[in-house]
């Protein structure tokens, strides 16, 4: 009988798997669950890591949003991804951190913003073709670190879960509760202020930085 | 006429292929005839893609280990227990 699930589970769409696997720690599956979780932890780990950019934060948010997802499993209905369902807890724990740590007003997802403000745009120059020649696999993470845990949390939490976790849009504003347009204004700041960034490293030897005509 | 500063506020749409077809011919048309546009175009793709390339490195052992153990812990005798929260992680 043990090796009835595992046999049907492959035989499956990925997503009907999953679902399987979902049912199956509703009736009380430890393993089931702990098989879902083993799916995701390493990319729930990262995120909390980037929003958090706290190791031991990022270890309890893994463990809190993992428990609390187990605890709360019956009101998972299938309507959304569990990723993504998992997602919004960690989301939600993550910001706890930050808010327990901090009380500056920077932590706030609910800054307003001005919608229509310009995105600045200071460094234009061409990259180098191919930067991993240039770079380790291991400098080139600390440099994609180091560029995204400068960003301030609103942006960052956008451009991690839209352009690293890659939910939709939609998803990403129902995680975290902002506007459609909200996550949209966010994001391409976040992705213009990453871009800044990383053209001052990435730029190919010698480029000139162009001047930006209005 | 899409002017740098349209542009720009139609990037985020522009990258992720959701603009309308029209809109799309013009804000082509422009990168195609402005350098800077186009460089920044280019390398706004290429950030996002190195970004979308990174791999999430493996959890560490012992951080795995503590999430089963809590887990296990959670779920009480009888329900599974210590060692059988696997997952294809590891």
């Amino acid at each position: 009988m043990e090796n009835e699930h595992p046999e049907v589970s492959a035989a499956l769409e990925p997503a009907s798997a999953e679902m399987l696997l979902v049912e199956r720690a509703k009736r009380g599956e430890v393993a089931a669950f702990g098989e879902l979780i083993g799916k995701y932890e390493r990319r729930v780990y990262r995120m909390a890591r980037q929003i958090t950019q706290n190791d031991e934060d990022a270890e309890d948010v893994l463990q809190e949003a993992c428990l609390k997802a187990f605890e709360h499993l019956d009101s998972f209905q299938g309507q959304s991804k569990f990723y993504t369902w998992l997602t919004r807890i960690a989301v939600n724990e993550s910001l706890m951190k930050l808010r327990k740590r901090k009380s500056d007003r920077t932590v706030s997802l609910d800054e307003n913003i001005e919608t229509e403000e310009e995105p600045i745009v200071r460094e234009i120059a061409v990259w180098d073709d191919n930067p991993e020649l240039r770079y380790s696999q291991e400098e080139i993470r600390q440099i994609l670190d180091k560029a995204i845990d400068s960003l301030k949390p609103i942006f960052r939490t956008v451009f991690i879960l839209r352009d690293v976790e890659e939910l939709s849009t939609e998803e990403t504003a129902e995680v975290l509760g902002l506007s459609i347009a909200a996550v949209k204004s966010r994001l391409l700041r976040a992705r213009l202020q990453l871009r800044e960034k990383l053209t001052r490293v990435f730029k190919r030897k010698g480029e000139q930085i162009l001047g930006y005509a209005k | 006429m899409v002017t740098c500063k349209d542009f720009l506020r139609e990037l985020n749409d522009f990258l992720d292929e959701t603009t309308d077809p029209v809109l799309r011919a013009e804000l082509e048309k422009h990168i195609n005839e402005c350098p800077n546009c186009w460089v920044i175009c280019d390398t706004t793709r290429k950030t996002i893609q190195v970004y979308k390339g990174m791999e999430a490195q493996a959890l560490p052992d012992p951080i795995h280990q503590r999430l089963m153990n809590a887990l296990a812990k959670k779920a009480g005798p009888g329900k599974g227990g210590s060692g059988c929260c696997g997952g294809d992680a590891h």
